[in-house]
């Protein structure tokens, strides 16, 4: 195990740090959506889709 | 392994998050946002705000793509040129082949975004823009004709028209103008540029105006499409995205725009390497406020058009 951080360690930290938080702005943004369009009736059916 | 070659290693291949963020051109990034918002903002169509975040968010993300793809292309002219040594790739932080992995995924993931967030209409431009910025601007037309910067302001003019088409779902009057004032005020603000940054594209062999055409022909040009651009810009004022705030600020800005043009036109290379060429760089500077002041008064002519004081009626 090394005992000692690195210039190297650091840079890796802040770019992992960087794509954690751009995956969960994706999620939270999926997510923001699903619930904007789906309470707005985007994805109900037209009357003509619904089964007899 | 020595320390020594850690270090070494870490200075080539290790970028942080920052590196691959500056692939996106943030700077050319803020006037996409800007643009794209006012588009969206003036279309008479209401955008539930959320989804209005969004779309603004995907067009920057694809305008953001597309600058990765022009620094993977272009990284042997950014090694030349002054004002592009240090970005990613020529500094050795970013690997080629990575920018344009990069470039290539957030093309798609933003085109296919904006469609979800709002409509195909809106993903398609999208997808044409980068294509255009990319493959016609950046692969064939940059290097071949001196005509490039003319050709690649269509490219930095479509974000307004997607944010249009995001909220209404189609291609209109007003968006198109709004396109041409994007378009028509890109070549005079680069070719200023190019006028004081003069070694930069000798040394990259960019066909800039100024080395294919002469100076003196820039400044012609500088002249020409100022006089249009103010033509057209002021006719705008009188469209459903004009009013009496846009006609105001329309006149001073133009009326300033073509006296700084034509303080350019009468200088000759003398004259403006004996003050280290104010003119042109006082040109440049106004060319942003221009641009920026007549984005916002298309804003604000639709944010009052909300409590019926916009336009004309």
């Amino acid at each position: 195990m090394i005992g000692q951080q690195h210039e190297i360690h650091r840079r890796r930290l802040g770019r992992n740090v960087g794509v954690g938080l751009a995956l969960a702005a994706f999620i939270a943004i999926v997510f923001g959506m699903t619930i904007v369009k789906v309470s707005r009736g985007d994805y109900e059916m037209k009357p003509q889709q619904v089964q007899k | 392994m020595t320390d020594t070659s850690i270090t070494t290693n870490a200075g080539q291949g290790e970028a942080q998050f920052s590196d691959y963020f500056a692939l996106l051109k943030p700077r050319v990034m803020t006037l996409v946002v800007f643009t794209a918002m006012v588009g969206l903002l003036a279309a008479p169509v209401p955008v539930h705000p959320f989804l209005a975040f969004c779309a603004v968010l995907f067009i920057a993300i694809g305008g953001g793509a597309s600058g990765a793809l022009n620094m993977w292309w272009d990284a042997d002219i950014d090694a030349v040129m002054r004002r592009t040594q240090k970005r990613p790739i020529p500094s050795g932080k970013v690997a080629p082949e990575e920018a344009m992995a990069i470039g290539l995924a957030l093309s798609g993931f933003a085109v296919m975004f904006l469609g979800l967030a709002s409509n195909w209409v809106a993903a398609a431009l999208l997808a044409f823009t980068i294509f255009f910025y990319v493959v016609i601007y950046t692969m064939w037309l940059k290097r071949w004709t001196p005509q490039n910067i003319v050709i690649g302001g269509a490219a930095g003019a479509f974000p307004p028209m997607i944010g249009w088409a995001a909220a209404t779902g189609s291609v209109s009057v007003e968006s198109v103008l709004m396109f041409c004032l994007i378009f028509m005020w890109t070549p005079p603000h680069f070719w200023a540029l190019a006028l004081f940054m003069r070694s930069d594209y000798d040394n990259a062999k960019v066909p800039m105006l100024t080395v294919t055409h002469g100076r003196r022909a820039t400044r012609n040009h500088i002249l020409v499409y100022t006089l249009l651009l103010a033509v057209m810009a002021v006719a705008a004022a009188f469209t459903s995205i004009g009013g009496p705030v846009y006609l105001a600020t329309a006149l001073v800005l133009n009326a300033l725009f073509i006296k700084g043009a034509v303080a350019i036109w009468r200088r000759d290379e003398d004259a403006s390497e004996a003050d280290n060429f104010k003119a042109e760089k006082r040109f440049f500077k106004l060319s942003l406020l221009y641009l920026f002041a007549h984005f916002l008064a298309i804003l604000a002519e639709a944010g009052l058009e909300r409590f019926g004081l916009g336009g004309w009626a």
